[in-house]
């Protein structure tokens, strides 16, 4: 009877670790499901907090990819709205009160305390005071990054950036960044061997 | 037919252009209390097309790089290459249908494209030269 215990607990035990052991190695990067550890160390929801405000969609997303907010820290947002005379090139000056609501809402959805993987991976990747204007200077942005040639992006015609999210994620809209969803224009899927 | 629908169908087509209608008039006036007009379409049309070199590139810049030459069509974003949708409000009655919309792309766009905001008469030409499109 005892001995039937130890086996039992024995067997239990040797599953835990092995679920453990799986979410630890196992860098699959897919969105929809997140591992043992992930949960712990790694945001439990899988991808970025999609974007649910209107205003938003439509006053940034009406000349570029609407960046979700949990793909910055709120010091990056403080640094975009402050300089949006200025913005990357471009004026994208808005009624004070409008600028207000959208420096809001990016504040309050910042990666800072987001318990989504992107987010917390982003947050993690940068030291305590850098303020990046650009999520593709983040260093787990650029990680992600690194194998693409320039005729993947830069010279892809239907890419030509790598602000240009959604040309290559195609479930970019709803934050998520999942490997198996990546269709790289004139290229296909991304596969990683 | 029930004559009522009728009204009704009538009234619902009628509403794009009467916001468009009161849009642009409620510009006219501010901008007319400003001291401009009367505003031309040609002179819109004109300005429309006029190039400026930007400042510190010094690339050739007018609406037409982004709205494109043919206004009821798509346009696109020079430097996102995001669509824009057509400018022409026979090709899209959403166009200048909403005060604050049109004031906050004519900051954005005169200080883009000419480098400084662009005046009141110059609004109101621009205005005057879109809206019969």
């Amino acid at each position: 009877m005892k001995r039937k215990l130890l086996t039992v607990s024995l067997l239990m035990l040797s599953t835990a670790m092995l679920g453990i052991s799986g979410a630890t190695f196992a860098d699959d990067d897919d969105d929809r499901k997140g591992g043992f550890l992930n949960r712990w160390f790694g945001g439990s929801k899988p991808g970025v907090a999609p974007v649910e405000n209107p205003q938003y969609l439509e006053e940034c997303g009406s000349c570029h990819f609407p960046y979700q907010p949990g793909l910055l820290p709120a010091r990056s947002w403080t640094k975009v709205m402050a300089t949006l005379d200025n913005h990357f090139g471009e004026n994208a000056e808005l009624p004070a009160e409008d600028a207000k609501m959208i420096k809001d809402y990016l504040l309050k959805n910042s990666a800072d305390d987001s318990n989504y993987k992107r987010s917390v991976k982003i947050m993690k990747s940068l030291r305590t005071n850098d303020a990046p204007l650009r999520v593709s200077e983040t260093p787990y942005f650029l990680k992600k990054h690194d194998e693409l040639t320039p005729k993947m992006v830069l010279n892809n015609p239907k890419v030509g950036s790598f602000s240009n999210c959604s040309a290559c994620h195609t479930q970019a809209a709803k934050g998520s960044f999942s490997e198996k969803e990546i269709l790289i224009p004139n290229f296909g899927a991304w596969e990683d061997d | 037919m029930n004559i009522r629908l009728i009204g009704i169908t009538a009234l619902l087509f009628a509403v794009p252009f009467y916001t468009q209608a009161s849009a642009i008039s409620e510009l006219e006036a501010e901008y007319q209390s400003q001291g401009s007009g009367p505003f031309s379409a040609a002179a819109g049309e004109a300005l429309w097309a006029k190039e400026f070199a930007d400042a510190k590139s010094g690339d050739k810049r007018s609406c037409l790089t982004c709205h494109t030459a043919d206004l009821a069509k798509e346009g696109k974003h020079a430097r996102t290459g995001k669509v824009i949708e057509p400018m022409a409000p026979s090709a899209n009655p959403q166009r200048l249908t909403e005060v604050k919309k049109i004031k906050k792309w004519f900051v954005r766009n005169c200080k883009w494209t000419l480098g400084r905001e662009c005046t009141a008469q110059e609004k109101g030409d621009l205005l005057a030269f879109l809206k019969a499109l």
